[in-house]
């Protein structure tokens, strides 16, 4: 979706605020109990991260562009909530029980076991039958398309020729993933573009931009 | 607005927004409490259990973090067979020091030379190499950066203190995907039979993102 994510190229939002080295991992302890509610949530395994990704991008734009980042992930993590049944509104706000909740079969994560699920985390590599269609150096462009779905191939690529530089083999498929459509593994790569390609004569001509692209976002240039 | 009050001793405030404290103050209490009611819910729903939060949070704070990206980095910048084995299979050669799992399933690792500069993004949200530099900084994952990292990398680098001659090519990485890059940044002259532990004290996170270099040796000493 052309979401407010989808910042790529965008002008105006000021100077970037960096504050120099060590900065603190949270800015507000709300963070990191937002940060914690929200992997520990993903843990119950009642979503996936491409439908996390998708409910942060479907705040209202303005909404979007006005939260920090991890006001962003709070909204995000109650959207999942309710759409999986796992909560009801009033509950939200008034922070307390109102209907039975549902039974996920199984007990929340214990703090002992929280090592391994970080160590284990979630690879999107999959095996897949198909042959890849692009070869290592091949010319390729990225497909005009303006989905309502979730996708990640960026509004600024789109329509913009490159070249293959890296095959990743299978990986998850985020635009069906996002939609409870399936996993529909497709061949990764990373695909390199020359800035000037992207964003016209004023750039560098030795400067390239890379992004990582499904197959069915690339056709033979 | 108690708890968020309690939990910020940490001496983290952010020292432009004080002009703005009251604003600012009133308007965080009102997430606070968001987050508050919301943990309650959860724990009360039996979804979620307080001390697990807690692990998650120890974990972040003071476990992963730019150190360990530290560690590869001077591995191999000292060891040309450990960078060999990063350029081969970056996950396989990162997991090898331990560095393992979510957000770093799919390393691959960027080698700044003299000819090529390397710098890391994800314009669609906030991708980055948990195991090797910890959770993002606000500036990777704020608008700004997001936007013109990709367009305009070389103004984005001058922020940052990064003046690249026209020569050096510089290359943009944005994350799409479950691939994580690590930048290795050029190692500095003059750290000649420095060890490993010597040298990682070079390596900061910006060096790794590609927004910085690796520190200047004499100015370490001095």
């Amino acid at each position: 979706m052309n979401g407010p994510q989808d910042l790529g190229g965008q002008h105006g939002f000021g100077p970037i605020e960096h504050d120099g080295e060590p900065e603190p991992v949270f800015h507000h302890g709300w963070e990191k109990r937002a940060f914690a509610m929200t992997l520990a949530m993903g843990f119950l395994g009642q979503w996936n991260i491409d439908k996390s990704r998708h409910a942060r991008e479907s705040l209202p734009p303005a909404k979007y562009l006005a939260s920090s980042y991890y006001q962003v992930w709070t909204e995000g993590l109650i959207r999942l909530m309710l759409d999986a049944g796992l909560v009801v509104p009033g509950e939200v706000h008034i922070g307390h029980k109102e209907v039975t909740p549902r039974d996920l079969h199984r007990e929340p994560v214990r703090a002992h076991e929280v090592a391994a699920i970080l160590s284990k985390g979630g690879p999107a590599c999959r095996e897949i039958a198909d042959a890849p269609k692009f070869a290592i150096g091949e010319r390729v462009t990225a497909i005009r398309m303006n989905p309502v779905h979730h996708t990640r191939l960026p509004r600024y690529l789109r329509g913009c020729p490159g070249e293959i530089v890296l095959h990743h083999g299978g990986h998850v498929f985020p635009d069906t993933n996002a939609h409870g459509k399936g996993e529909n593994p497709q061949h990764l790569y990373t695909v390199r573009f020359a800035a000037r390609d992207v964003w016209g004569e004023l750039a560098n001509p030795r400067d390239f931009v890379h992004a990582d692209l499904w197959e069915s976002y690339l056709a033979a240039a | 607005m108690g708890h968020d009050h309690h939990d910020h001793g940490t001496g983290h405030h952010h020292h432009d927004h004080d002009h703005d404290h009251d604003h600012e103050h009133s308007e965080l209490s009102e997430t606070a409490l968001r987050v508050r009611a919301l943990e309650s819910l959860l724990v009360e729903k039996g979804y979620v259990d307080p001390a697990a939060l807690d692990e998650l949070i120890e974990t972040y704070e003071t476990r992963v973090g730019p150190r360990n990206g530290a560690r590869v980095v001077a591995k191999a910048w000292a060891d040309p067979s450990y960078l060999d084995w990063l350029r081969q299979d970056a996950t396989a050669a990162i997991a090898d020091l331990g560095f393992i799992g979510r957000q770093g399933e799919h390393m691959v690792a960027l080698e700044n030379t003299p000819d090529t500069h390397n710098m890391v993004v994800c314009t669609l949200c906030s991708c980055y190499p948990w195991p090797v530099l910890g959770l993002p900084p606000v500036w990777y994952k704020s608008p700004p950066y997001r936007s013109r990292a990709v367009a305009n990398p070389r103004g984005v680098l001058e922020e940052f203190g990064v003046y690249l001659p026209e020569t050096v090519s510089v290359r943009v990485w944005d994350s799409t995907a479950e691939v994580r890059y690590l930048v290795i940044p050029q190692r500095p002259a003059g750290t000649d039979g420095w060890s490993e532990e010597q040298l990682s004290t070079l390596v900061t996170r910006n060096s790794m993102i590609g927004t910085g270099l690796a520190l200047d040796p004499a100015r370490v000493k001095s």
